[in-house]
């Protein structure tokens, strides 16, 4: 596999976020609005700055794409229109298929990770499966046990108000589901 | 009036009780629904986070099915997917190229279906004609109408109301004969879908929500998307524990607001089931 240079993961980054990280001059609107830039290691705009100046892997790096909830608060108040929030999802993307993401950040993509697998599997989301994986995967990587009854206790009370369903959904063209995810997943270069 | 249904995966999962609620209160405004068959799941957070392709995708096989159904109309009550449909639909409109990929990647040839949220069904029906159907006004209950991030951004995509200052709800909720009260965090984020990845996002955000909330003297928060309810509602006792308050905060789905104006019984809108408030 040939490995990406520099110049290749910005063309990557600009054609998945649709963004032109030059259009960008640095207001900090989108930092300024960002309901997560308190826990963020790396402002959105210092993330987009980095990217103008070529400093991909210090943005595929950083804690605060993952952070972001992807409220899209930043998108709709860029005056430039860049889209910053599509921005944090190219770079979470590229992080994630290059196997940046740190221990510390786990638990966010192995739940993004399990519901996609529930969706493949059975083309709607199955709850207790999808949970049942983000446990036994989420424990494995952290190593802590706490980690494998949080949120636990919400059971009984799903139950209580009826919300607990053990029997999930699976579509009819399941075959379909999984030849979808087959060609948008498929590894390029 | 007869529209086409996309319930998505929290409408027929924990949040069923959105989907009761919300049939209750369309058959009694004569409004039914057809539910799009062997739909998919849109995608949501997970799929636009981690592969963008495959956010594009799944919801062009849903718009797919539609045109294959001959659905027009396309309701999707949960924020999240309607707001994912939108912007596959936009994507492959600016797109030709990425509009045949698509075609290919889901086998068929998805359309211009119009997508509509929750708010979009009681505008079509008119707020003369809710008006005239309120049999039980909601007089003296004061209402904080929480639109959330995905009714109405991106605007470009949603195309629904006004971003910053979203007045739509409002207006429904005042229709049934309740206040809605003005204040600051309409369409700030609730934590959405870090529900379980990242708890402590959830309750900092939520929190914050309840909290002026209350200080502006609303008595219950209306919601029109499924994970906005779940942070607020039955997120609601670990925020209290978390930051030491007290809400009792009763958090409706808009349409459990306007079934109870109405005439229906919390029971038959699934008020029943939430988890926080007095009404719980």
């Amino acid at each position: 596999m040939k490995i990406p240079t520099q110049g290749d993961s910005i063309a990557l980054l600009e054609s998945l976020s649709q963004t032109k990280f030059a259009d960008c001059y640095q207001c900090g609107k989108c930092t300024a609005g960002c309901p997560r830039s308190a826990h963020m290691d790396k402002m959105p705009n210092q993330l987009v700055r980095l990217l103008q100046l070529g400093q991909v892997d210090a943005a595929l790096g950083s804690d605060a794409i993952w952070q972001c909830v992807s409220c899209e608060t930043c998108t709709t108040r860029c005056p430039k229109k860049v889209d910053c929030a599509a921005v944090m999802d190219a770079l979470r993307q590229v992080s994630y298929e290059r196997g940046l993401t740190s221990k510390q950040q786990a638990a966010v993509v192995l739940f993004q990770k399990a519901f996609l697998d529930s969706v493949r599997r059975n083309g709607r989301v199955n709850e207790v499966e999808m949970i049942a994986q983000y446990k036994i995967e989420g424990f494995a990587a952290m190593r802590r046990l706490g980690f494998l009854f949080d949120g636990a206790l919400l059971a009984p009370q799903l139950q209580m108000h009826r919300k607990l369903h053990l029997i999930g959904e699976k579509v009819r063209d399941r075959d379909l589901v999984r030849r979808i995810f087959a060609r948008c997943m498929e590894v390029k270069e | 009036m007869n529209l086409g249904y996309y319930p998505g995966c929290s409408l027929h999962g924990t949040s069923d009780d959105y989907q009761q609620s919300l049939k209750a209160c369309f058959g009694a405004l004569g409004v039914s629904l057809t539910e799009l068959d062997d739909w998919i799941c849109c995608g949501a957070t997970a799929a636009h986070m981690l592969n963008r392709k495959l956010s594009i995708a799944l919801p062009a096989r849903n718009l797919a099915l539609a045109v294959r159904q001959g659905c027009d109309e396309l309701v999707a009550p949960c924020s999240m997917c309607s707001m994912q449909l939108k912007k596959a639909q936009r994507a492959m409109v600016q797109d030709a190229a990425l509009a045949e990929e698509m075609a290919t990647i889901v086998e068929a040839k998805p359309g211009a279906t119009r997508v509509l949220n929750l708010i979009d069904v009681f505008e079509r029906v008119g707020l003369e004609a809710i008006k005239t159907a309120v049999k039980a006004p909601l007089k003296d209950l004061k209402v904080a109408c929480y639109y959330g991030c995905l009714l109405t951004r991106p605007p470009e995509v949603v195309e629904f109301d006004d971003c910053e200052q979203p007045e739509s709800m409002d207006r429904i909720v005042e229709a049934l004969g309740a206040t809605a009260v003005a204040w600051n965090y309409k369409t700030e984020c609730c934590g959405a879908g870090m529900t379980m990845a990242n708890e402590e996002t959830v309750l900092e955000l939520s929190h914050k929500i309840l909290a002026d909330a209350a200080a502006h003297g609303a008595q219950c928060v209306a919601v029109a998307c499924p994970m906005c309810h779940v942070n607020l509602d039955m997120k609601q006792a670990a925020i209290e524990a978390r930051y030491g308050t007290k809400y009792g905060m009763t958090i409706y789905y808009l349409c459990d607001l306007v079934g109870l104006a109405l005439g229906l019984t919390p029971r038959a809108l699934g008020i029943d089931r939430h988890f926080a408030g007095r009404n719980a």
